[in-house]
């Protein structure tokens, strides 16, 4: 029953669930027993026990979520030494409201510290590794949360996209991974990164999957006032062709002087010509300060982080250094110790880029190119309905290549950062495979474009035909 | 270029103690990040309205009603040092230990 129980996706577990083929118990139970034998490094924490009688449309389909969510009395270490330990006395809101719609949590998965990173290798808890090759990175930040659906650890999981961190591990771990519009989600509950940025969405094995997990997470949340009521429910795909669909292609995106891989470009041609076969028409458009977004992002970016992580400071809750009895060294002290190399990197950045004598320089100016970047691609909605890329300008590449140099691992979010700036949505599918290592394909559309945005993916992913099996069949127990 | 001087003045700002290695480290990766960034100020961004976030919502207040927080025993279970009911922390009139 087990490999019968790993070949169904998410919603068709809910569906036999609910037809009476499948116990719900056996279900969470054989996932449960997945995610302890994880050997990529996915988990950080496994449920104990099946959770009593579960209800709600989603039929009792467990749930990964990544670490940077807080789950009352259960750890929540951010990928951190400085939460080590830490168990919050509360549930951020969309891991309560999907328990509450009957998905309940598996397992906490692993991530780059503080969501900061595109490797997953910024981990207090060791790397995460990617399935499809296990030298490998699965991407991230939510490379756990990639990797444990891809390998068939968990059923389905969430994420949190600031720059990509759900886009390009799924792209990384030939999986569907959905950036909501800005608002969308309660933030609520999510250790925040960059409060302007951050957003929660699915990691999922299909477009259906992301589908039925975004229905059950967005909405208003009196706890964030930023959250909006989102228009309307989230329909399930069902569209099989694209006519009439207008996709833009930015050539400031997917050009191979920006870095993408001759095997990912010849990929991307081959998806959009796929495209135009399913009735699409595929032109170039401009988003000309696009280039721009890496540079911005890695500004507003750090600068909301310093401000965000100046909550630990050894007094509330996590790591205290009790060397001192000086107030001030123990703060620095604790942060010295509890923060890893990179999360020093970026706080670092940002305290500097609001420091007094050079905020207008860089955070005011980046400020302004997200006014312009934003503007770029409402002009670019009024011709065409998606704007589309790869989603990373390169497959997963092996652990420890990057770590030495952090603009080259920065370079990484390259296609996916601009959508955030703009508080638009985006989501990447898996396109096929390059040299055995799947490739991304990216459809960003206008704030709340969501229900099309996953049509489109749906009819694509369709067409595409994307074989996942490997990566689960390769952990397959004997 | 970052120098080390303006190193060790954010880590001041941002409450980290780094190490020499570290802060040697940091000044060089740092430099190497902004000197990419620096590109964005070659653009013209006169009179470009700044986006602060792209949600058009602005001041949000909630109903003013009382409503219940958190125990205080809770809210001070995970603390490193609480103390009759509160945050313990060294005195920051303590002269230092250094």
């Amino acid at each position: 029953m087990t490999r019968d129980i790993l070949e169904l996706t998410a919603a068709q577990a809910a569906d036999a669930v609910r037809a009476g083929d499948l116990d719900a118990g056996e279900l969470f139970e054989t996932y449960r027993r997945r995610a302890q034998q994880d050997d990529l490094g996915a988990f950080t924490w496994v449920a104990e026990k099946a959770p009593d009688a579960v209800t709600g449309p989603l039929s009792g389909v467990p749930l990964a979520v990544k670490d940077l969510f807080c789950t009352a009395g259960v750890p929540s270490q951010a990928g951190s030494r400085i939460l080590e330990g830490y168990r919050p006395p509360y549930t951020a809101t969309v891991v309560q409201r999907l328990a509450e719609a009957g998905a309940p949590l598996l397992g906490k998965t692993n991530q780059d510290e503080f969501a900061m990173g595109s490797s997953n290798e910024n981990s207090a808890y060791g790397p995460v590794r990617n399935p499809w090759d296990t030298s490998r990175v699965p991407g991230g930040s939510s490379g756990g949360s990639a990797a444990a659906v891809a390998a068939g650890l968990a059923p389905w999981a969430i994420g949190t996209d600031t720059g990509g961190s759900i886009r390009q591990p799924a792209a990384l771990c030939g999986i569907v991974g959905l950036k909501p519009t800005y608002g969308a989600c309660s933030r609520y509950g999510m250790i925040a990164f960059a409060s302007s940025l951050d957003q929660a969405g699915p990691l999922t094995r299909d477009v259906t999957d992301a589908a039925l997990l975004l229905r059950h997470m967005v909405g208003h949340d009196p706890r964030d006032s930023t959250s909006l009521e989102f228009p309307g429910q989230v329909t399930l795909p069902s569209r099989e062709d694209l006519r009439g669909v207008r996709l833009g292609v930015p050539e400031e995106l997917v050009g191979l002087d920006g870095g993408v891989e001759p095997g990912v470009r010849r990929n991307f041609d081959e998806t959009l010509a796929l495209a135009e076969r399913l009735g699409a028409s595929v032109e170039p458009c401009r988003l000309p300060h696009a280039p721009h977004a890496l540079s911005a992002y890695y500004l507003i970016a750090p600068a909301e982080a310093s401000a965000n992580l100046a909550r630990f400071d050894g007094v509330r809750y996590g790591l205290r250094v009790e060397s001192s009895s000086d107030l001030e060294a123990m703060y620095s002290r604790t942060r010295a110790a509890g923060f890893g190399p990179e999360v020093k990197r970026r706080i670092m950045l940002g305290t500097y880029a609001l420091s007094s004598g050079y905020y207008d320089a860089y955070y005011g100016t980046a400020q302004k190119v997200r006014t312009k970047i934003t503007e770029d691609f409402a002009q670019a909605f009024e011709r065409f309905d998606f704007v589309v890329t790869p989603t990373s300008p390169w497959t997963a590449f092996e652990l420890g290549a990057k770590l030495d140099d952090p603009l080259a691992m920065y370079l990484n979010d390259f296609c996916t950062v601009p959508m955030p700036l703009a508080g638009i949505p985006a989501i990447s599918i898996p396109s096929g495979l390059s040299e055995g290592l799947p490739v991304g394909f990216q459809l960003a559309g206008p704030a709340f474009s969501e229900s099309r945005l996953l049509e489109a993916a749906y009819a694509l992913e369709r067409a595409i035909g994307f074989d996942s099996s490997p990566a689960r069949e390769r952990r397959r127990p004997a | 270029m970052l120098e080390r001087e303006q190193v060790h003045h954010v880590a001041r700002l941002a409450r980290l103690e780094l190490t020499e290695e570290e802060v040697e480290r940091m000044a060089g990766e740092l430099s190497k990040v902004l000197d990419h960034i620096e590109k964005i100020r070659e653009l013209d961004l006169d009179g470009v309205e700044p986006t602060s976030h792209v949600v058009d919502v602005v001041n949000v207040l909630r109903a003013d009603v009382p409503c219940p927080s958190l125990p205080r025993e809770v809210a001070l279970a995970a603390a490193p040092e609480p103390v009759a009911g509160g945050f313990g922390v060294p005195s920051p009139g303590a002269p230092p230990t250094e």
